[in-house]
This record gives structure tokens, sequence and C-alpha cells, in this order.
């Protein structure tokens, strides 16, 4: 077909249709007007109105994160791009698809500070995997179809195009994406096959072996999951889960170990500590999973299986560093392993499996329910124990509130859970959910959020009002910044500085001025009727539960102590102050 | 080599020659904390448009590593190659130094250039601008020289360099 001419605009949404693209979360401005002229005339393409740029980009990353498509951001020149940058950040530390246009001024206009002018590409270089300014229109159509491969391949993650307002409004030749081959980035997916045999041969001789997965199994898809469990089943090997690895492996299935680092298990923190083989599989050993690096996992080989080579050996050094995707790595490695009929020694595994039940006696993350007062983990515990026969989404926003919903939910499905992992950006709950709900619109979505995340992108109940998108945001409120006031306990003497939320709206009616319904819960008698009573609600809910406001989230591992000098909490009267200077310097 | 000990590299990189690449590759360095002792670029084929980066950088071998393999995500790298690890290899800098003096210094400086096949490309009554082309260690050794007789400034290139023999990057 004979390239067809264009404009600009025409082209971009051409391209969007051609990639796939469903829904496009953003906000107009000056620089992108020609763009959502075309929105306006067409119908292949949803425009969903966000009030802020930064959930734009958190909805088009729960949109993501739930399907496993791209999400689809647009926003204008300047502050529109400006406000992006914590969304892409959070997009780029969690390695989310995103493709983000953003308006630029006039190319002619370009350096002079123009209005509404920012150095778009200059500001979002190092908060994405790649971005393009598209300075010439018979680049446009290429930069579009380039991006979205970026996006995707290898370790996905934001891209940004800048598109200055006279590409969008000139002639543009289109090229299908068929046409279009990147030349340079073609990331590879296959295992080195000796590397996957000697590793196969390393798990098949341990003694304690541990499957430690992250985000990357995720990432690399559903049938990647399948393929894990399958494997996890196969070794007879206890597996652990990363904050962003929740639900890569069934929860209630009992290799399962729970989620480790520093509000991670006993057991699954004890067993990364003491074993003799570790698997690593889509996980980057980020600080908040290896507590002090110069005493993790002391005894263990090592072996690493990521798609981004930049990740084995960065923090921690590996005796097997196997590049490539997930998926693929473990089917070869099922393959070798039956080929080879291999098992490990059973007496071993037995013997191994002993010491960690003796972990899991500690049941480290029991807690007691009084009469009086509601306990936020009960409030993560009842909402799943309430919703285990419906599709189900969870998205948090970051602070204890977080750490309950990972510890306390039981995740049994990938793609189900929504939460910021490496950036830890509190106000991200919320417009996630949104983007959620659009994907899966009959689906029940919950937004786990606190008193004072939720402040962060509160203005996001509009959108949920416009688009009659029924999530059900619970606020578990204890009328202060949860987490910065458990390290001002544990590591500042309560010194208590700033982190009290001394005036909080009504939530009730917030939510009434935004058009839906608020609720609320005092008493640990009337949960579960709330909970119930917001499920059944057919619209958006806010549900404001006052929970317990000393309690801490444990068990815990002080900043610069090993997995094994865990703090266990209340019960074993570990809720004093830490007295480490070291603590307080890290973060 | 030990965990913790330092040593310089020498690391070549391909990239596309286009706008913003040279900044992702110095962004990536001052991001990431890592050490940038000299630093060159120039397009080597203009057909297809293809730059080559000379970093010559320093770190415990892991950063080495680290280095590498986040030069090889970026997306308009084509290649990167540790020079220092794929065997022998020539280095070359050029400077211009300018050197500032009268008299028995003046007549010293030249005898020093000559010693070193430094060439002056400038002189007046006073001055000497000597080009000087060589291993980075050759050309600080020229200045030290010319330090007591009057040098005045330096301008020098960064390294360029590619490995001995058949080896290609």
């Amino acid at each position: 077909m004979a390239e067809r001419i264009m404009n600009g605009a025409e082209v971009v949404l051409q391209a969007l249709a051609d990639q796939g693209v469903e829904v496009v979360f953003g906000y107009p401005g000056g620089a992108v007007l020609p763009l959502y002229d075309e929105i306006f005339k067409q119908n292949h393409i949803r425009h969903v109105l966000v009030r802020h740029e930064q959930a734009a980009v958190h909805a088009a990353e729960g949109y993501a994160r739930s399907t496993g498509k791209v999400g689809c951001v647009l926003v204008t020149s300047g502050p529109g791009a400006t406000n992006a940058v914590t969304g892409l950040t959070d997009a780029l530390l969690d390695s989310i698809p995103i493709v983000c246009l953003t308006g630029q001024v006039p190319t002619h206009l370009i350096g002079n500070d123009a209005f509404q002018e920012a150095d778009t590409t200059g500001i979002t270089r190092p908060c994405t995997k790649h971005n393009y300014l598209v300075k010439e229109s018979d680049r446009l159509a290429r930069t579009m179809h380039e991006a979205f491969h970026v996006a995707t391949s290898g370790r996905p993650g934001p891209v940004v195009i800048d598109l200055p307002k006279d590409i969008l409004v000139s002639p543009a030749p289109y090229i299908e994406p068929a046409k279009v081959q990147h030349r340079t980035y073609n990331p590879q997916v296959k295992g080195d096959r000796s590397q996957i045999e000697q590793a196969v041969e390393i798990l098949a001789s341990a003694k304690k072996p541990v499957l430690y997965c992250g985000g990357g199994v995720i990432n690399s898809g559903p049938q990647a999951c399948k393929l894990l469990t399958e494997f996890t089943r196969l070794t007879g090997a206890p597996i652990t889960l990363t904050l962003m690895g929740l639900g890569a492996y069934p929860a209630s299935d009992k290799q399962y170990l729970g989620m480790l680092g520093m509000h991670g298990t006993y057991e699954a923190n004890l067993a990364m500590h003491d074993c003799d083989v570790m698997v690593a599989i889509g996980a980057r050993f980020d600080d908040r999973v290896t507590g002090n690096i110069d005493f993790f996992s002391p005894g263990s080989t090592k072996i690493q299986i990521d798609i981004d080579p930049s990740s084995i050996n960065k923090n921690v050094a590996v005796d097997v560093g196997i590049v490539g995707d997930v998926g693929h790595v473990i089917e070869d490695m099922m393959k070798v392993w039956k080929a080879k009929q291999y098992s490990i020694n059973q007496a071993a595994l037995d013997a191994w499996w002993g010491e960690i039940e003796g972990w899991r006696e500690k049941r480290c993350l029991s807690y007691i329910q009084p009469n009086d007062v509601i306990k936020p983990q009960h409030v993560i515990r009842r909402m799943h124990a309430l919703t285990r026969d419906r599709k189900t989404f969870i998205t948090t926003d970051v602070g204890q509130h977080q750490m309950w919903a990972a510890q306390h939910f039981g995740f049994e499905h990938p793609n189900e859970w929504m939460t910021s992992g490496g950036l830890g950006t509190m106000g991200y709950g919320l417009p996630a959910a949104m983007g959620v709900q659009v994907a899966h619109p009959d689906a029940t979505v919950i937004c786990f959020s606190g008193d004072a995340s939720i402040m962060m992108n509160i203005q996001e109940c509009a959108t949920l009002t416009q688009y009659r998108l029924p999530v059900k945001t619970v606020i578990l409120n204890n009328r202060y910044m949860g987490m910065v006031r458990q390290w001002q306990q544990l590591l500042h003497g309560s010194r208590y500085s700033e982190s009290y939320s001394e005036t909080l709206p009504d939530f009730v009616k917030l939510a009434d001025a935004f058009g839906f319904t608020g609720l609320t819960c005092t008493k640990p008698d009337d949960l579960d009727d709330a909970l119930q009573k917001m499920l059944d609600i057919d619209g958006p809910v806010i549900l404001d539960v006052a929970v317990d406001d000393k309690e801490n989230c444990f068990p815990m591992i002080p900043s610069g102590k090993p997995h094994n000098e865990m703090l266990l909490g209340h019960e074993t009267g570990d809720a004093q102050a830490i007295d480490s200077d070291e603590g307080m310097v890290l973060v | 080599m030990k965990e913790t000990e330092i040593s310089k590299h020498t690391i070549s990189v391909l990239v596309d020659n286009e706008a913003g690449v040279l900044a992702r590759v110095i962004g990536l360095f001052s991001g990431r904390g890592y050490n940038i002792e000299s630093l060159t670029v120039a397009e080597v084929d203009a057909n297809s448009r293809q730059s080559r980066i000379t970093v010559v950088t320093s770190g415990t071998p892991m950063v080495i590593e680290q280095i590498k393999a986040q030069l090889g995500r970026l997306v308009p790298v084509h290649k990167v190659s540790d020079l220092t690890l794929a065997g022998p290899s020539v280095e070359r800098e050029l400077a211009l130094v300018k050197v500032i003096a009268t008299g028995e210094k003046r007549v010293e400086s030249l005898r020093i250039a000559d010693i070193f096949k430094a060439r002056a490309v400038d002189a007046t009554n006073t001055s000497f601008i000597f080009e000087i082309i060589g291993s980075p260690e050759k050309i600080d050794a020229f200045n030290k020289l010319m330090e007591p007789l009057g040098l005045s400034e330096i301008s020098r290139t960064g390294v360029a360099a590619i490995s001995r023999g058949t080896i290609m990057m």
C-alpha cells in the first residue's frame, strides 16, 4: 500500500489504533489541541479525562498492569509534561509499559522560552526508558511504532514522544507498524543453553533451595506465572515473592512462604538467609528485599534470571546470571530438569521444610483483634474473605496500609495487584484503580489507601463520577502518615514531627460532594457490614475506616540489618526503639 | 582481580548519531554516580549515521560490568566494547599546550618538545603552542616538564582508542 498523506495528528491516531490502543488517559492543552480535535472526530479510541496529569500516568499504569497491554497517556506541553514526571518515574522503576505523548511548542519556538515550553525530552530522559522529540514529519509514524516496540520489548518501561504542534498540523506520511523494524533495540529473550543447564544442575544438587521471584515473572505474562508454578511444584522448593511479584504464584499454596523483604514474613526472610541455593527469577535484589547487603544470604550459590543484563550483578554478585525472558528460561529449565530426571534430595528437602515449618510457627503476621478498635490488618483480611468469589483487583497507595495489604490479602493470580513498588509514590492508588476499572468494567476494583495518601490524588474522584467507575476506596484512617510515624517512633525517639494529620476532610461529605457514596466505620463489629455494603453499592464508594492509630507494621527488618535480625512485633516485645545511628541514615 | 580493586577501563560505544545521544550517555554516568575520566565523540560513519564514543572510566569489576550493561540497554546504542578487556589496544590523545616564556626557558621548552615529538603550531616572541599526540600518560609527562617552563593553558581531546590487530568492536 502506498504511503498515505495525512496530517500529523491523524498519523498519531492511526498509529495508536494500529498498535491496538483502546484507551488513552489524558488532559488537553494548547499544544495538543490538534490531537484532541482528531480524537473528537473518531470513534476507535476512547479518551478518559483525568484531573491531573500525574493521575493520567498512574491510571495508564493500572490499565497496563491489569491487562498486560501498553498504557497510553496524552498530555500537553510544559506543565502537562512536568506533572507527568512522577508517573513516568514510577513506571520506570516498576517496569510498566507506557507510551506518553506530550505536546510541545512548535519547532521554530523550541528553545525560546515560549509559553508552556519545557525541555520535555531533557527532563524525562532519566525517568523514561527512552524518549523522542519528533522534529520531522516523515519520522512521526516510525517514531510512534518504535515507541511501542521499545515500551514493550525486553524490560518494559515508559516511553515519551514529544510532539511539536506544527508537526501535528503538517502533512505527514503514514507507515504501518509491520514496516518498522528497530535497528538497535532487540533484547535477548532466550537464555543461554549451557548456563541454563548449569543452573538446573546447581538447583538439583541443593539441600536448602529457595526460589525468589519478582515482578519480572508478572511482566513475562500469565503463561510465565503458570510455568513458574509448575516448576516450583516439580522441584518441591519453597518460593517467596517480592512486593512486585505478588500473584505470580498462588498465595494459598503450601510451598509459598509469603512476601520477603523489609516487611516480609519471618519464614521467607530466614529461608533467604539460610538457603544454600537461591534462584532469583525476574527480581532485582532491591534494598527493600536484601536488607544489609554485606550479610545477605551469606552461604548460598546464587542464580539470577533477568531480561535486563544490567539487573544481573548490580547489587548482589551472582554465580550464574542468565539473560532472558523468565518465561522462556523457566520453560527451558523445566525441559532440562525433566530430560535429566533431576530431583532434589528428598531427605535434605524434608529437613529444610522442617526448619521452615519451625519459622512458620512464629506466625509472624498474627494480630489480636480487640473489641473496641479496628486493627488495620483485620480490614484487609475481611475484605479478602468477602471478595474471594469475585474477580477482584487491588491497588494501594504507599505506607503501612500498602504493606498490610501485601501481607494479608492473598493473591492467587497475576495482574490483580497494583502497587507502587520501586518509587513508593503516594497518590498512586486511586488513579491506578481508575485505570484498572476502565480495563475491567465488571470487576471489583478496590483501592486500599491511607488518610494521607488518598489526599495526594483526591481530585480523581471527579473522574470516577464522570465515567461511572465503581472503584471502592478503603481508607485505613489512623490520622497519621503511618509509616513515617512508625519510623519516628522506632528511630527518632517518638518525636512525631509533622506526621499527624491535623485536619482531615470529612470523607463522607467529600464523596458526597463528588457525587457518590461515602461510608464510615469505627467499630470492629460493624466492619463486615460496612465492607459488604460498600461492595454491594453499584458505583464508586469511599469507606473511611477508623483504625488503631498506634498499630505498627511488623515483621520488620530495620534498615541496615540482615534478614535474620527481624523484629517480630508486639507479641514478642519488639516494638521498642531501635538504637542504631546507621539505621537513621538509611531510608 | 580483587572485587574491591578499582581499575581504569577504556570503553567504546557505537551509537546512532541522533539528538540527545551524548546527553543520554553522560546522564547515565552522572545519574548513577560513575566516574568519567575522559570522553570523546564524533561521527565515524556518515552513511549509517553512527558515532563512536570513547569513555575512560574507573571502578571495581562489578561497577565496570554495570556501566557496560547500562550503556548496552540504551536504545540508540549498537555496541559496547571494553577495550581494556578485549586485548591490547592503541590509545591516542591530542593536546594543545600553550607555553609563555622567554630566554632560556623558551629554548628549553622547544628542546623538550623535540624529545616528545611535539610540534610548534603557533609561535610569537613570547609563546609557543605545541601540538602533542600520544597516550594520556605521555601527555601528562610532557605537561609536567612544561610546567616550570611557562605552561599556561592546555586543551586535550580525550582518548580515542581502538583494538590492535584484527579484533573489531
